[in-house]
Protein backbone atom coordinates (compact mmCIF):
# COMPACT_ATOMS: atom_id res chain seq x y z
CA UNK A 1 0.00 0.00 0.00
CA UNK A 2 1.16 3.49 -0.84
CA UNK A 3 2.53 5.47 2.10
CA UNK A 4 -0.15 8.11 1.70
CA UNK A 5 -3.02 5.60 1.56
CA UNK A 6 -4.87 4.47 4.62
CA UNK A 7 -7.67 2.04 5.39
CA UNK A 8 -9.22 4.60 7.69
CA UNK A 9 -8.67 8.33 8.08
CA UNK A 10 -10.19 9.89 11.18
CA UNK A 11 -10.64 13.66 11.31
CA UNK A 12 -10.69 14.81 14.93
CA UNK A 13 -9.25 13.35 18.14
CA UNK A 14 -12.10 14.02 20.54
CA UNK A 15 -14.12 11.24 22.18
CA UNK A 16 -15.60 9.94 18.89
CA UNK A 17 -12.32 10.06 16.95
CA UNK A 18 -10.27 8.49 19.75
CA UNK A 19 -12.67 5.62 20.43
CA UNK A 20 -12.87 4.87 16.69
CA UNK A 21 -9.07 4.91 16.43
CA UNK A 22 -8.68 2.48 19.33
CA UNK A 23 -11.01 -0.09 17.73
CA UNK A 24 -9.53 0.41 14.26
CA UNK A 25 -6.10 -0.31 15.73
CA UNK A 26 -7.38 -3.42 17.56
CA UNK A 27 -8.48 -4.89 14.23
CA UNK A 28 -5.27 -4.00 12.39
CA UNK A 29 -6.63 -1.30 10.08
CA UNK A 30 -3.98 1.11 8.80
CA UNK A 31 -5.29 4.28 10.39
CA UNK A 32 -4.44 7.98 10.29
CA UNK A 33 -5.83 10.40 12.86
CA UNK A 34 -5.67 14.10 11.99
CA UNK A 35 -6.45 16.66 14.66
CA UNK A 36 -6.22 20.44 14.92
CA UNK A 37 -5.37 20.41 18.61
CA UNK A 38 -1.86 20.18 20.02
CA UNK A 39 -2.85 17.07 22.04
CA UNK A 40 -5.66 14.50 21.89
CA UNK A 41 -8.92 15.06 23.77
CA UNK A 42 -10.97 17.39 21.58
CA UNK A 43 -12.62 20.33 23.30
CA UNK A 44 -14.34 18.32 26.03
CA UNK A 45 -11.12 16.66 27.21
CA UNK A 46 -8.93 19.55 26.11
CA UNK A 47 -5.40 19.49 27.61
CA UNK A 48 -6.36 16.47 29.71
CA UNK A 49 -2.82 15.06 29.74
CA UNK A 50 -1.50 18.39 31.04
CA UNK A 51 -4.10 18.35 33.81
CA UNK A 52 -3.36 14.84 35.05
CA UNK A 53 -1.85 16.15 38.26
CA UNK A 54 -4.66 17.02 40.62
CA UNK A 55 -6.74 19.98 39.53
CA UNK A 56 -9.61 19.78 42.01
CA UNK A 57 -11.69 22.37 40.17
CA UNK A 58 -11.97 20.17 37.08
CA UNK A 59 -14.87 17.80 37.63
CA UNK A 60 -15.17 14.03 37.44
CA UNK A 61 -16.75 13.92 33.97
CA UNK A 62 -13.63 15.64 32.62
CA UNK A 63 -11.39 13.23 34.49
CA UNK A 64 -13.25 10.28 32.97
CA UNK A 65 -11.47 11.15 29.73
CA UNK A 66 -8.06 10.09 31.11
CA UNK A 67 -8.49 6.38 30.33
CA UNK A 68 -9.74 7.08 26.82
CA UNK A 69 -6.75 9.30 26.00
CA UNK A 70 -4.36 6.75 27.54
CA UNK A 71 -5.79 3.94 25.37
CA UNK A 72 -5.63 6.22 22.34
CA UNK A 73 -1.94 6.89 22.98
CA UNK A 74 -1.33 3.13 23.02
CA UNK A 75 -3.26 2.51 19.79
CA UNK A 76 -1.26 1.58 16.73
CA UNK A 77 -2.32 4.51 14.53
CA UNK A 78 -0.57 7.41 12.82
CA UNK A 79 -1.58 10.44 14.86
CA UNK A 80 -0.88 13.94 13.59
CA UNK A 81 -1.59 16.90 15.86
CA UNK A 82 -1.88 20.54 14.78
CA UNK A 83 -3.16 19.33 11.42
CA UNK A 84 -5.56 21.77 9.77
CA UNK A 85 -7.85 19.95 7.34
CA UNK A 86 -8.63 22.16 4.38
CA UNK A 87 -10.13 19.68 1.95
CA UNK A 88 -12.19 16.50 2.05
CA UNK A 89 -13.41 15.23 -1.30
CA UNK A 90 -16.18 12.77 -2.12
CA UNK A 91 -13.39 10.59 -3.58
CA UNK A 92 -12.10 10.26 0.01
CA UNK A 93 -9.03 12.43 -0.46
CA UNK A 94 -7.96 14.62 2.45
CA UNK A 95 -5.66 17.64 2.28
CA UNK A 96 -4.21 19.04 5.46
CA UNK A 97 -1.57 21.46 6.60
CA UNK A 98 0.93 21.21 9.46
CA UNK A 99 3.21 24.12 10.33
CA UNK A 100 2.96 25.67 6.88
CA UNK A 101 3.32 22.44 4.88
CA UNK A 102 0.47 20.71 3.11
CA UNK A 103 -0.10 17.01 2.59
CA UNK A 104 -2.41 14.90 0.51
CA UNK A 105 -3.71 11.52 1.69
CA UNK A 106 -6.36 9.03 0.62
CA UNK A 107 -8.52 6.79 2.75
CA UNK A 108 -10.69 3.79 1.92
CA UNK A 109 -13.01 4.89 4.71
CA UNK A 110 -13.20 8.34 6.30
CA UNK A 111 -14.59 9.28 9.68
CA UNK A 112 -15.48 12.92 10.25
CA UNK A 113 -15.41 13.47 14.02
CA UNK A 114 -14.96 17.22 14.15
CA UNK A 115 -17.20 17.71 17.18
CA UNK A 116 -19.19 20.79 18.01
CA UNK A 117 -18.72 24.52 18.30
CA UNK A 118 -20.51 27.10 20.41
CA UNK A 119 -23.79 28.33 19.00
CA UNK A 120 -23.56 31.94 17.88
CA UNK A 121 -25.07 34.41 20.38
CA UNK A 122 -25.80 37.40 18.13
CA UNK A 123 -26.97 40.11 20.51
CA UNK A 124 -26.11 43.79 20.27
CA UNK A 125 -22.48 44.24 21.35
CA UNK A 126 -21.38 40.58 21.17
CA UNK A 127 -18.36 41.57 19.06
CA UNK A 128 -16.98 43.99 21.68
CA UNK A 129 -13.57 43.26 23.09
CA UNK A 130 -13.94 41.51 26.48
CA UNK A 131 -16.89 39.41 25.31
CA UNK A 132 -16.12 35.75 24.79
CA UNK A 133 -17.87 32.44 24.46
CA UNK A 134 -18.09 30.65 27.81
CA UNK A 135 -16.60 27.65 26.03
CA UNK A 136 -13.65 29.85 25.12
CA UNK A 137 -13.26 30.84 28.76
CA UNK A 138 -13.25 27.16 29.67
CA UNK A 139 -10.55 26.43 27.09
CA UNK A 140 -8.41 29.14 28.74
CA UNK A 141 -8.95 27.46 32.10
CA UNK A 142 -8.19 23.91 30.93
CA UNK A 143 -5.39 24.70 28.51
CA UNK A 144 -3.61 27.59 30.25
CA UNK A 145 -4.96 27.75 33.82
CA UNK A 146 -6.32 31.25 33.13
CA UNK A 147 -9.32 32.65 34.99
CA UNK A 148 -11.01 36.03 34.99
CA UNK A 149 -12.26 37.69 38.18
CA UNK A 150 -15.73 39.25 38.25
CA UNK A 151 -16.88 38.13 34.80
CA UNK A 152 -20.59 38.03 33.95
CA UNK A 153 -21.89 34.66 32.74
CA UNK A 154 -24.85 34.93 30.39
CA UNK A 155 -27.04 32.39 28.67
CA UNK A 156 -28.35 28.89 29.09
CA UNK A 157 -27.26 25.27 29.10
CA UNK A 158 -25.30 22.81 31.22
CA UNK A 159 -21.87 24.01 30.03
CA UNK A 160 -22.49 27.52 31.39
CA UNK A 161 -23.26 26.09 34.83
CA UNK A 162 -20.30 23.73 34.65
CA UNK A 163 -17.85 26.56 33.95
CA UNK A 164 -19.34 28.70 36.72
CA UNK A 165 -18.93 25.71 39.04
CA UNK A 166 -15.30 25.28 37.97
CA UNK A 167 -14.65 28.98 38.56
CA UNK A 168 -16.19 28.96 42.04
CA UNK A 169 -14.40 25.71 42.91
CA UNK A 170 -11.13 27.41 41.95
CA UNK A 171 -12.04 30.34 44.20
CA UNK A 172 -12.67 32.78 41.36
CA UNK A 173 -15.42 35.36 42.05
CA UNK A 174 -18.21 35.69 39.48
CA UNK A 175 -19.94 39.08 39.27
CA UNK A 176 -23.25 37.86 37.90
CA UNK A 177 -24.88 34.78 36.40
CA UNK A 178 -27.73 35.67 34.06
CA UNK A 179 -29.72 32.57 33.14
CA UNK A 180 -31.81 33.15 30.02
CA UNK A 181 -33.65 29.79 30.20
CA UNK A 182 -37.36 30.73 30.12
CA UNK A 183 -39.85 29.25 32.60
CA UNK A 184 -41.79 27.66 29.74
CA UNK A 185 -38.78 25.42 28.98
CA UNK A 186 -39.01 23.90 32.47
CA UNK A 187 -42.66 23.05 31.88
CA UNK A 188 -41.85 21.52 28.50
CA UNK A 189 -38.98 19.51 30.01
CA UNK A 190 -41.20 17.99 32.71
CA UNK A 191 -42.99 16.02 30.00
CA UNK A 192 -39.72 14.22 29.32
CA UNK A 193 -38.77 13.65 32.94
CA UNK A 194 -39.16 9.86 32.64
CA UNK A 195 -36.09 9.74 30.39
CA UNK A 196 -34.31 12.07 32.77
CA UNK A 197 -34.54 9.47 35.55
CA UNK A 198 -31.58 7.69 33.99
CA UNK A 199 -29.52 10.82 34.48
CA UNK A 200 -30.59 11.65 38.01
CA UNK A 201 -26.95 11.91 39.08
CA UNK A 202 -26.23 14.59 36.47
CA UNK A 203 -29.41 16.48 37.24
CA UNK A 204 -28.61 16.56 40.96
CA UNK A 205 -25.10 17.70 40.07
CA UNK A 206 -26.53 20.52 37.94
CA UNK A 207 -28.87 21.52 40.74
CA UNK A 208 -25.93 21.61 43.16
CA UNK A 209 -24.01 23.88 40.78
CA UNK A 210 -26.98 26.23 40.73
CA UNK A 211 -27.16 26.26 44.57
CA UNK A 212 -23.43 26.91 44.67
CA UNK A 213 -23.82 30.00 42.47
CA UNK A 214 -26.79 31.26 44.51
CA UNK A 215 -24.90 30.75 47.77
CA UNK A 216 -21.86 32.63 46.53
CA UNK A 217 -21.58 36.41 46.22
CA UNK A 218 -22.69 36.11 42.59
CA UNK A 219 -25.73 38.09 41.49
CA UNK A 220 -28.06 35.37 40.16
CA UNK A 221 -30.58 36.60 37.61
CA UNK A 222 -33.46 34.66 36.00
CA UNK A 223 -36.59 35.51 33.97
CA UNK A 224 -34.65 37.58 31.49
CA UNK A 225 -36.40 38.46 28.25
CA UNK A 226 -33.79 40.55 26.41
CA UNK A 227 -30.10 41.41 26.50
CA UNK A 228 -27.75 44.08 25.20
CA UNK A 229 -24.02 44.69 25.65
CA UNK A 230 -22.67 48.25 25.71
CA UNK A 231 -19.23 49.75 25.19
CA UNK A 232 -17.18 51.74 22.72
CA UNK A 233 -14.44 49.29 21.83
CA UNK A 234 -14.51 47.12 24.92
CA UNK A 235 -17.57 45.98 26.81
CA UNK A 236 -18.42 48.27 29.74
CA UNK A 237 -21.89 47.14 30.77
CA UNK A 238 -24.63 44.62 30.18
CA UNK A 239 -28.31 45.52 30.09
CA UNK A 240 -30.98 42.90 30.68
CA UNK A 241 -34.72 43.09 30.67
CA UNK A 242 -36.31 41.40 33.66
CA UNK A 243 -40.07 41.37 34.26
CA UNK A 244 -40.46 44.20 31.77
CA UNK A 245 -37.79 46.46 33.29
CA UNK A 246 -34.33 47.15 31.86
CA UNK A 247 -31.48 46.88 34.34
CA UNK A 248 -27.83 47.69 33.84
CA UNK A 249 -24.72 46.15 35.30
CA UNK A 250 -21.16 47.42 34.77
CA UNK A 251 -18.69 44.75 33.66
CA UNK A 252 -15.43 44.25 31.82
CA UNK A 253 -15.83 40.60 30.88
CA UNK A 254 -18.85 38.74 29.59
CA UNK A 255 -18.99 35.03 28.82
CA UNK A 256 -21.86 34.11 26.50
CA UNK A 257 -23.23 30.63 25.94
CA UNK A 258 -26.38 29.04 24.56
CA UNK A 259 -25.38 25.49 23.81
CA UNK A 260 -23.29 23.88 21.12
CA UNK A 261 -24.04 22.91 17.52
CA UNK A 262 -22.37 20.43 15.14
CA UNK A 263 -19.26 21.55 13.25
CA UNK A 264 -20.70 20.78 9.81
CA UNK A 265 -18.27 22.50 7.44
CA UNK A 266 -15.99 19.50 6.84
CA UNK A 267 -18.88 17.10 6.11
CA UNK A 268 -20.80 19.63 3.99
CA UNK A 269 -17.75 20.45 1.88
CA UNK A 270 -17.55 16.78 0.89
CA UNK A 271 -21.22 16.92 -0.11
CA UNK A 272 -22.81 15.02 2.80
CA UNK A 273 -26.56 15.60 3.14
CA UNK A 274 -27.72 17.73 6.05
CA UNK A 275 -31.04 18.08 7.81
CA UNK A 276 -32.59 20.63 10.15
CA UNK A 277 -33.04 19.56 13.76
CA UNK A 278 -36.02 21.57 15.01
CA UNK A 279 -35.60 20.71 18.69
CA UNK A 280 -31.92 21.70 18.78
CA UNK A 281 -32.46 24.49 16.21
CA UNK A 282 -29.40 23.59 14.16
CA UNK A 283 -28.20 21.81 11.04
CA UNK A 284 -26.96 18.29 11.49
CA UNK A 285 -25.49 15.70 9.14
CA UNK A 286 -27.92 13.03 7.95
CA UNK A 287 -26.57 9.59 8.92
CA UNK A 288 -27.87 6.04 8.71
CA UNK A 289 -26.99 3.22 11.10
CA UNK A 290 -25.58 5.98 13.32
CA UNK A 291 -22.60 6.85 11.09
CA UNK A 292 -23.11 6.33 7.31
CA UNK A 293 -23.38 9.72 5.56
CA UNK A 294 -24.90 10.14 2.10
CA UNK A 295 -21.40 9.98 0.55
CA UNK A 296 -20.07 6.45 0.07
CA UNK A 297 -17.12 5.83 2.38
CA UNK A 298 -17.66 8.89 4.57
CA UNK A 299 -18.92 8.36 8.10
CA UNK A 300 -19.79 11.13 10.51
CA UNK A 301 -19.95 10.44 14.24
CA UNK A 302 -20.23 12.20 17.55
CA UNK A 303 -21.30 15.82 17.89
CA UNK A 304 -20.10 16.48 14.33
CA UNK A 305 -23.27 14.72 13.13
CA UNK A 306 -25.68 15.50 15.95
CA UNK A 307 -25.03 16.91 19.41
CA UNK A 308 -25.50 14.32 22.14
CA UNK A 309 -22.49 14.79 24.39
CA UNK A 310 -19.09 13.22 25.03
CA UNK A 311 -20.15 9.76 26.26
CA UNK A 312 -22.58 9.23 23.38
CA UNK A 313 -19.87 10.48 21.01
CA UNK A 314 -17.49 7.84 22.36
CA UNK A 315 -20.05 5.07 21.67
CA UNK A 316 -20.85 6.47 18.22
CA UNK A 317 -17.12 6.56 17.44
CA UNK A 318 -16.89 2.86 18.29
CA UNK A 319 -19.94 2.12 16.13
CA UNK A 320 -18.33 4.06 13.27
CA UNK A 321 -15.15 1.99 13.61
CA UNK A 322 -17.09 -1.28 13.46
CA UNK A 323 -19.07 -0.06 10.43
CA UNK A 324 -15.85 1.00 8.65
CA UNK A 325 -14.02 -2.25 9.54
CA UNK A 326 -16.97 -4.17 8.13
CA UNK A 327 -16.84 -2.16 4.88
CA UNK A 328 -13.10 -2.89 4.68
CA UNK A 329 -13.73 -6.61 5.14
CA UNK A 330 -11.74 -6.65 8.37
CA UNK A 331 -14.68 -7.86 10.43
CA UNK A 332 -17.36 -10.33 9.40
CA UNK A 333 -21.07 -9.61 9.52
CA UNK A 334 -21.29 -11.90 12.53
CA UNK A 335 -18.60 -10.06 14.51
CA UNK A 336 -20.03 -6.73 13.46
CA UNK A 337 -23.44 -7.58 14.91
CA UNK A 338 -21.88 -9.05 18.03
CA UNK A 339 -19.85 -5.88 18.60
CA UNK A 340 -22.65 -3.47 17.76
CA UNK A 341 -25.26 -4.97 20.10
CA UNK A 342 -23.72 -3.81 23.41
CA UNK A 343 -22.68 -0.48 21.84
CA UNK A 344 -26.26 0.24 20.75
CA UNK A 345 -27.47 -0.63 24.23
CA UNK A 346 -24.98 1.73 25.89
CA UNK A 347 -25.76 4.46 23.36
CA UNK A 348 -29.51 4.17 23.90
CA UNK A 349 -29.08 4.44 27.67
CA UNK A 350 -26.94 7.53 27.16
CA UNK A 351 -29.53 9.10 24.87
CA UNK A 352 -32.49 8.59 27.25
CA UNK A 353 -32.23 11.95 29.02
CA UNK A 354 -31.57 13.90 25.80
CA UNK A 355 -35.25 14.77 25.20
CA UNK A 356 -35.42 16.26 28.70
CA UNK A 357 -32.20 18.25 28.27
CA UNK A 358 -33.13 19.44 24.80
CA UNK A 359 -36.55 20.65 25.98
CA UNK A 360 -35.03 22.40 28.99
CA UNK A 361 -32.27 24.08 27.04
CA UNK A 362 -34.06 24.66 23.75
CA UNK A 363 -32.42 27.76 22.25
CA UNK A 364 -34.46 30.93 22.57
CA UNK A 365 -35.45 32.63 19.33
CA UNK A 366 -34.70 36.12 20.65
CA UNK A 367 -31.05 35.22 21.22
CA UNK A 368 -30.66 33.21 18.00
CA UNK A 369 -32.35 35.81 15.82
CA UNK A 370 -31.05 39.32 16.41
CA UNK A 371 -33.72 42.03 16.46
CA UNK A 372 -31.72 45.26 16.89
CA UNK A 373 -30.75 46.55 13.45
CA UNK A 374 -27.13 47.34 14.31
CA UNK A 375 -26.39 43.85 15.67
CA UNK A 376 -23.51 42.25 13.80
CA UNK A 377 -24.45 38.87 12.32
CA UNK A 378 -21.28 38.08 10.34
CA UNK A 379 -18.38 38.90 12.68
CA UNK A 380 -15.70 38.62 9.98
CA UNK A 381 -17.23 40.87 7.32
CA UNK A 382 -19.13 42.99 9.85
CA UNK A 383 -22.54 42.53 8.26
CA UNK A 384 -25.39 43.78 10.42
CA UNK A 385 -28.98 42.63 10.72
CA UNK A 386 -30.27 45.68 8.83
CA UNK A 387 -28.11 44.83 5.79
CA UNK A 388 -29.44 41.26 5.77
CA UNK A 389 -33.05 42.40 6.11
CA UNK A 390 -32.51 44.88 3.28
CA UNK A 391 -31.13 42.12 1.04
CA UNK A 392 -34.05 39.83 1.81
CA UNK A 393 -36.45 42.67 0.98
CA UNK A 394 -34.66 43.13 -2.33
CA UNK A 395 -35.42 39.50 -3.13
CA UNK A 396 -32.35 37.67 -1.86
CA UNK A 397 -33.56 34.09 -1.52
CA UNK A 398 -30.76 32.23 0.23
CA UNK A 399 -27.44 32.30 2.07
CA UNK A 400 -25.37 31.93 -1.11
CA UNK A 401 -27.01 34.87 -2.82
CA UNK A 402 -26.58 36.85 0.40
CA UNK A 403 -22.81 36.49 -0.09
CA UNK A 404 -23.06 38.43 -3.37
CA UNK A 405 -25.30 41.04 -1.77
CA UNK A 406 -23.31 41.65 1.41
CA UNK A 407 -20.15 39.45 1.67
CA UNK A 408 -21.87 37.81 4.66
CA UNK A 409 -20.10 34.51 5.38
CA UNK A 410 -17.13 35.25 3.14
CA UNK A 411 -14.57 36.12 5.82
CA UNK A 412 -11.87 33.87 7.27
CA UNK A 413 -14.25 31.85 9.52
CA UNK A 414 -16.10 30.87 6.32
CA UNK A 415 -19.56 31.18 7.77
CA UNK A 416 -18.96 29.06 10.84
CA UNK A 417 -20.16 31.82 13.15
CA UNK A 418 -22.98 33.30 11.07
CA UNK A 419 -24.29 30.44 8.91
CA UNK A 420 -26.85 29.25 11.40
CA UNK A 421 -28.12 32.77 12.14
CA UNK A 422 -28.31 33.57 8.42
CA UNK A 423 -30.38 30.45 7.63
CA UNK A 424 -32.81 31.31 10.43
CA UNK A 425 -32.99 35.02 9.57
CA UNK A 426 -33.76 34.44 5.89
CA UNK A 427 -36.37 31.81 6.81
CA UNK A 428 -38.03 34.30 9.16
CA UNK A 429 -37.92 37.41 6.99
CA UNK A 430 -38.68 35.71 3.66
CA UNK A 431 -41.28 33.47 5.37
CA UNK A 432 -39.83 30.33 3.80
CA UNK A 433 -39.23 26.97 5.58
CA UNK A 434 -35.62 26.76 6.73
CA UNK A 435 -35.02 23.51 4.81
CA UNK A 436 -35.78 25.48 1.65
CA UNK A 437 -33.48 28.34 2.65
CA UNK A 438 -30.61 25.92 3.22
CA UNK A 439 -27.06 26.79 4.23
CA UNK A 440 -23.94 28.23 2.63
CA UNK A 441 -22.35 26.05 -0.05
CA UNK A 442 -19.10 25.11 1.69
CA UNK A 443 -16.16 24.92 -0.71
CA UNK A 444 -12.52 23.99 -0.27
CA UNK A 445 -10.21 25.21 1.07
CA UNK A 446 -12.37 24.89 4.19
CA UNK A 447 -9.67 26.55 6.30
CA UNK A 448 -7.57 29.43 4.94
CA UNK A 449 -4.38 28.15 3.35
CA UNK A 450 -1.45 30.14 1.99
CA UNK A 451 -0.16 29.85 -1.57
CA UNK A 452 3.19 28.60 -0.26
CA UNK A 453 1.35 25.84 1.63
CA UNK A 454 -0.48 24.92 -1.56
CA UNK A 455 2.64 24.98 -3.68
CA UNK A 456 4.45 22.48 -1.46
CA UNK A 457 1.51 20.06 -1.47
CA UNK A 458 3.03 16.63 -1.43
CA UNK A 459 2.10 13.09 -0.65
CA UNK A 460 2.71 12.41 3.02
CA UNK B 1 -8.29 40.75 33.90
CA UNK B 2 -7.24 37.20 33.20
CA UNK B 3 -4.78 35.69 35.65
CA UNK B 4 -3.13 32.30 35.97
CA UNK B 5 -3.92 29.87 38.76
CA UNK B 6 -1.26 27.42 37.59
CA UNK B 7 2.08 27.10 39.32
CA UNK B 8 4.61 28.97 37.22
CA UNK B 9 7.31 26.35 37.37
CA UNK B 10 8.70 26.65 33.86
CA UNK B 11 11.65 28.82 32.96
CA UNK B 12 10.11 31.93 31.35
CA UNK B 13 10.69 32.77 27.70
CA UNK B 14 10.76 36.23 26.17
CA UNK B 15 8.58 37.40 23.33
CA UNK B 16 8.15 40.74 21.62
CA UNK B 17 4.70 42.32 21.34
CA UNK B 18 4.44 45.59 19.42
CA UNK B 19 8.10 46.33 20.19
CA UNK B 20 7.81 45.63 23.92
CA UNK B 21 9.49 42.66 25.55
CA UNK B 22 7.37 40.32 27.67
CA UNK B 23 8.57 37.49 29.88
CA UNK B 24 6.01 34.66 29.69
CA UNK B 25 5.53 31.00 30.59
CA UNK B 26 6.08 28.53 27.74
CA UNK B 27 3.61 25.77 26.85
CA UNK B 28 0.62 27.95 26.14
CA UNK B 29 -0.90 29.52 23.06
CA UNK B 30 -0.33 33.08 21.88
CA UNK B 31 -3.93 34.17 22.63
CA UNK B 32 -3.82 32.99 26.26
CA UNK B 33 -0.41 34.56 26.71
CA UNK B 34 -1.60 37.96 25.43
CA UNK B 35 -4.79 37.85 27.54
CA UNK B 36 -2.72 37.12 30.65
CA UNK B 37 -0.54 40.11 29.77
CA UNK B 38 -3.72 42.24 29.76
CA UNK B 39 -3.85 42.64 25.97
CA UNK B 40 -7.36 42.37 24.52
CA UNK B 41 -7.24 44.09 21.15
CA UNK B 42 -5.63 41.55 18.87
CA UNK B 43 -6.67 43.11 15.62
CA UNK B 44 -8.62 45.91 14.02
CA UNK B 45 -11.42 44.92 11.68
CA UNK B 46 -10.96 45.91 8.01
CA UNK B 47 -14.37 47.59 7.62
CA UNK B 48 -15.16 49.44 10.86
CA UNK B 49 -11.71 49.56 12.46
CA UNK B 50 -13.22 47.89 15.52
CA UNK B 51 -11.04 46.26 18.16
CA UNK B 52 -11.41 42.49 18.36
CA UNK B 53 -9.98 39.78 20.55
CA UNK B 54 -10.46 36.03 21.03
CA UNK B 55 -14.05 34.77 21.12
CA UNK B 56 -14.06 30.97 20.71
CA UNK B 57 -10.47 29.98 21.68
CA UNK B 58 -10.79 26.83 19.54
CA UNK B 59 -9.90 27.89 16.03
CA UNK B 60 -13.41 28.54 14.73
CA UNK B 61 -14.10 32.30 14.90
CA UNK B 62 -10.86 33.81 13.50
CA UNK B 63 -11.32 36.89 15.68
CA UNK B 64 -7.90 36.47 17.35
CA UNK B 65 -5.88 36.99 14.16
CA UNK B 66 -2.45 38.53 14.77
CA UNK B 67 0.81 38.99 12.88
CA UNK B 68 3.45 36.50 14.05
CA UNK B 69 7.05 36.94 12.89
CA UNK B 70 5.85 39.07 10.01
CA UNK B 71 3.18 36.63 8.79
CA UNK B 72 -0.40 37.95 8.91
CA UNK B 73 -3.63 36.12 9.66
CA UNK B 74 -2.25 33.78 12.31
CA UNK B 75 -4.85 32.37 14.69
CA UNK B 76 -3.37 33.32 18.06
CA UNK B 77 -5.39 30.62 19.86
CA UNK B 78 -3.89 27.86 17.69
CA UNK B 79 -0.20 28.83 17.79
CA UNK B 80 2.10 27.92 20.66
CA UNK B 81 4.34 30.70 22.02
CA UNK B 82 8.03 30.28 21.23
CA UNK B 83 11.17 32.02 22.52
CA UNK B 84 11.89 35.17 20.55
CA UNK B 85 8.49 35.30 18.81
CA UNK B 86 7.56 38.71 17.39
CA UNK B 87 3.85 39.41 17.63
CA UNK B 88 2.00 42.42 16.24
CA UNK B 89 -1.58 43.58 16.29
CA UNK B 90 -3.22 42.91 12.92
CA UNK B 91 -4.48 46.00 11.16
CA UNK B 92 -4.95 45.25 7.46
CA UNK B 93 -5.82 48.88 6.59
CA UNK B 94 -2.60 50.09 8.19
CA UNK B 95 -0.70 47.41 6.32
CA UNK B 96 -2.17 48.42 2.95
CA UNK B 97 -1.47 52.12 3.60
CA UNK B 98 2.16 51.40 4.43
CA UNK B 99 2.82 49.47 1.25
Amino acid sequence: MNKSEYDIIIIGAGPAGMSAAILASDYGAKTLVLDEGSAPGGQIYRAIEKNKKSKPYLNSSYQSGFSLVDSFRLANVDYKSEARIWHLSDELKVCYSIKGKSFNVKGKQILVATGAQERPFPISGWTLSGVMGAGGAQVLLKESGLVCDNAVFVGSGPLLYLIAHQYLAAGVPIKAFIDTTPKSNYLRAIKHSFGALSAVKNIIEGWQWKREIMNSNTLYVVNVSDLRLNGDDSVSSIEYQQNGHWKQLDCEHVFLHQGVVPEVNVSLSAGCDKKWNEQQACWEIAVEQNTYSSIKGIHVAGDAASVSGAVAAEHKGSIAAINMLYELGLVSNEIKNKQLKPLHKKLNTELLPRAFLEALFKPQQQYCLPHEDDTIVCRCEEVSLSEIKKSVNLGCVGPNQLKSFTRCGMGPCQGRFCGLTVSELIAKHAKVPIEEVGYYRVRPPIKPVTLSELSCLEKA
Amino acid sequence: MFRSINNKHHKPITIDYEGKTFSVQPGTNVAAMLLEAGIYDFRKTPKNNAKRGPYCMMGVCFDCLVVIDGVENQQACMVEVKEGMRINRQDINNLINNE
